[in-house]
């Protein structure tokens, strides 16, 4: 397959892709197709299997079987030849800390084959867009997480790929600059710029088109923030704050037109079908002698999606 | 091959050097601390060994000989004692490698019987030393039963038919004054250029696989030939003037000659380095770890070139399995190429084996490295 194919293909497309090491499956047959121009959350816990895929997609790891096209070409059989249309910013921040900003981004920008005068422009636009203005000369040591953060996605950028890949970007900075992180990945969408970002922040969700649910190696869900919230829960969905909670959990659990039953903090929240739940649960739990403070009905958060899909899904796998 | 990219590598790492104090110091510090550890503290010759004497007789003729000893450069001696014990205490503590015990008969037996023995105590813990004490003294003793058969032929007039009647006339070549210090430098710098080599490169892969910028190089469109060679040239030219270095100690500072052409050096050192730096990216990328990669360097470099590459042990001394190994030591070759330059002065012609079989090393491990910097992380 050639560049530049029909719409249909999509920026990202991923086909029964699989990586085993030895005997542990860290990527299991995964199939994705991210449209052009969106911004994919790809969501799960450490150690689904995120990092592994993301590498699959750079062309920097070899699947072990499926295949993945990025902007059209075949990232098994070209790798090499994927990697000027890819902008990857990697988990581990990974530009040299002995070198200076400016000196990174035009290392970066000369290996994209970036020179002259568009080098030095493309220079002072990532500085620009990286808050860096006028601080080109400061080691990238000295700058801070989130400076930092930003510099290595201005030098992912610099050579303007149409598709953009972050391993979880914003881990370890603080909210405020996780925001202006996201504002920016948004800015480039708008100019058409596709991007699959990893990240283990429920809370940063909402700033995605479409969310891909990873767990133990396999994709569980995949479909925009709101159709994760209503097509995963079942029935209504209320919040039951009680005494025991633990104890009260295993109880409800067995309670009929219960379909799950998941702890937040001290509160329970149950997905129910059909019933009363102020009259059934309440009459239930006192019915054991737990105090029941209150009861009401609640809008699913992907928490819920979460604990729902991933529930006794999760599993131990090395960190990577 | 993109030669800008190349290029690119090859000035990071540059700046890298020069930005951290402490590489540049172990550049520059150790082929020179090496060289005057190791130039002054290997020396192979046994020169003014330990000596007591126990001289059980104390007479003309004894003292004769004990001078004789004491005016030999091999030997100085350090105590003269007056029982057996304390000639034994003396080996135990150290004090001495030999002692001489003379008999209480030793001039009336050599009177008498015209013969006699005197008797050697000699601590082999040094083996090599041991050996080199007993030839010595057995050279001391022959010179002066000669002359004592002279004297004694002399007195009876036959002192002109009877000299020696075969004498050998020696001519060193290459090492006139059969100073070991001429073939240690050669050997030291051979050493050196293989520790400074493997550690220089051993680390640059290993640190940016443990920081992660490995990982963000790789996802760029350089190919594993460009990031090999881009950092192989900053690190060659450093290698290039370690070597330089080196050679300069050598010749002005320990005084070995230097009787052959400065281009077979060059050529010679540069294949040795791309070997040896080459070497550092294998075991670097390998481990993908910096500690691991440096303890591997020292193992892989230190050890073979100290004892396999003839400059300690000779080659032609070894067991035959041992003698096998040391083809597949690069710095051997590179050993024989130095003495061949600095003492016998020869050209490429005499050294093309070692000289191409370097040349092949060379191209062995340049191969190993690109292959294995095959641009995934699996």
């Amino acid at each position: 397959m050639t560049p530049g194919n029909g719409e249909d293909a999509g920026a990202i497309r991923v086909e029964g892709l699989t990586k085993r090491f030895r005997s542990f499956t860290a990527v299991d047959n995964v199939t994705l197709l991210v449209r052009r121009g969106e911004v994919l959350g790809l969501l799960g816990p450490n150690g689904a299997g995120k990092s592994t895929l993301i590498r699959m997609l750079c062309g920097i790891m070899r699947p072990t079987a499926g295949c993945v096209h990025v902007a059209g070409i075949n990232v098994v059989e070209h790798a090499e030849a994927v990697r000027q249309h890819l902008g990857y910013v990697s988990q581990k921040f990974s530009l040299y800390d002995d070198l200076t900003a400016a000196e990174n981004l035009r290392l970066f920008g000369g290996l994209y084959g970036l020179g002259g005068q568009a080098l030095v422009a493309r220079v002072q636009w990532a500085l620009a867009i990286s808050g860096l203005d006028g601080k080109g000369d400061v080691l990238t040591r000295d700058l801070g997480g989130g400076l930092r953060r930003r510099l290595a996605l201005g030098c992912a950028m610099l050579h303007r790929p149409p598709i953009l890949i972050l391993d979880e970007p914003t881990s370890g900075i603080d909210p405020m600059l996780r925001r202006q992180f996201w504002e920016l990945i948004h800015q480039f969408a708008a100019e058409g710029v596709t991007a699959l970002v990893s990240t283990h922040y429920l809370d940063e969700a909402d700033y995605c088109n479409r969310l891909a649910l990873m767990s133990a190696g396999r994709l569980v869900a995949l479909g925009t923030p709101h159709e994760l919230r209503y097509a995963a829960a079942r029935g209504d969905l209320v919040r039951v704050e009680c005494d025991a909670p633990v104890r009260a959990a295993e109880m409800l659990k067995a309670v009929p037109g219960v379909h799950d039953v998941a702890i937040f903090g001290n509160a329970l929240h149950v997905s129910i079908t059909n019933m009363e739940p102020e009259a059934a649960l309440r009459a239930s739990l006192e019915a054991r002698g737990i105090a029941c403070m209150s009861i009401e009905a609640i809008e699913p958060s992907l928490e819920d999606v979460f604990a729902q899909r991933l529930g006794s899904d999760s599993r131990e796998e090395p960190a990577d | 091959m993109n030669a800008r990219r190349t290029l690119l590598v090859a000035r990071k790492e540059v700046t890298h050097v020069l930005r951290d104090p402490r590489s540049l110091f172990l550049v520059l510090l150790m082929p020179l601390a090496q060289m005057m550890f190791l130039g002054y503290g290997v020396n192979l010759d046994a020169k003014h060994i330990p000596l007591c004497i126990f001289d059980r007789e104390g007479s003309q003729a004894s003292r004769t000989l004990l001078s004789w000893f004491g005016a030999s450069e091999y030997f100085s001696v350090v105590n003269v004692l007056r029982t057996y014990d304390e000639s034994v205490a003396a080996l135990d503590a150290g004090r001495c490698r030999m002692a001489l015990v003379i008999p209480a008969d030793f001039s009336r037996e050599v009177n008498d019987k015209g013969k006699t023995s005197v008797q050697a105590l000699v601590d082999a813990t040094d083996d090599n030393h041991a050996n080199l004490a007993i030839v010595y003294a057995r050279a001391v003793l022959a010179t002066y039963s000669e002359k004592l058969r002279l004297d004694y032929l002399g007195r009876r007039g036959f002192a002109h038919q009877l000299g020696p009647i075969l004498t050998v006339e020696t001519r060193t070549w290459f090492n006139e004054e059969l100073e070991n210090r001429n073939l240690v430098v050669p050997g030291v710098m051979v050493i050196v250029m293989a520790m400074v080599g493997a550690l220089l490169t051993s680390l640059t892969i290993a640190r940016e696989w443990e920081v992660g910028t490995m990982e963000q190089l790789i996802s760029t469109p350089i190919k594993p030939m460009e990031i090999a060679l881009g950092k192989l040239i900053p690190y060659f030219a450093i290698g290039l003037l370690d070597t330089a270095l080196c050679a300069e100690i050598g010749v002005y500072w320990f005084n070995v000659p230097m009787r052959g052409s400065i281009v077979t050096l060059t050529l010679a050192s540069s294949l040795f380095l791309v070997v040896a730096l080459g070497s550092g990216f294998l075991y670097s990328a390998v481990t993908k770890s910096q500690f691991g990669a440096t303890l591997v360097a020292l193992l892989m470099t230190y050890m073979p070139s100290l004892l396999l590459s003839g400059f300690a042990f000779p080659i032609s001394q070894m067991p035959f399995a041992v003698r096998f190994v040391t083809y597949f030591v690069p710095a051997r070759y590179y050993v024989t190429i130095l003495k061949g330059i600095f003492l016998k002065g020869v050209g490429l012609k005499s050294l093309a084996v070692p000289t191409l079989v370097l040349g092949l090393y060379a191209i062995v491990v340049m191969v190993q490295v690109t292959a294995i910097l095959r641009k995934t992380v699996d």
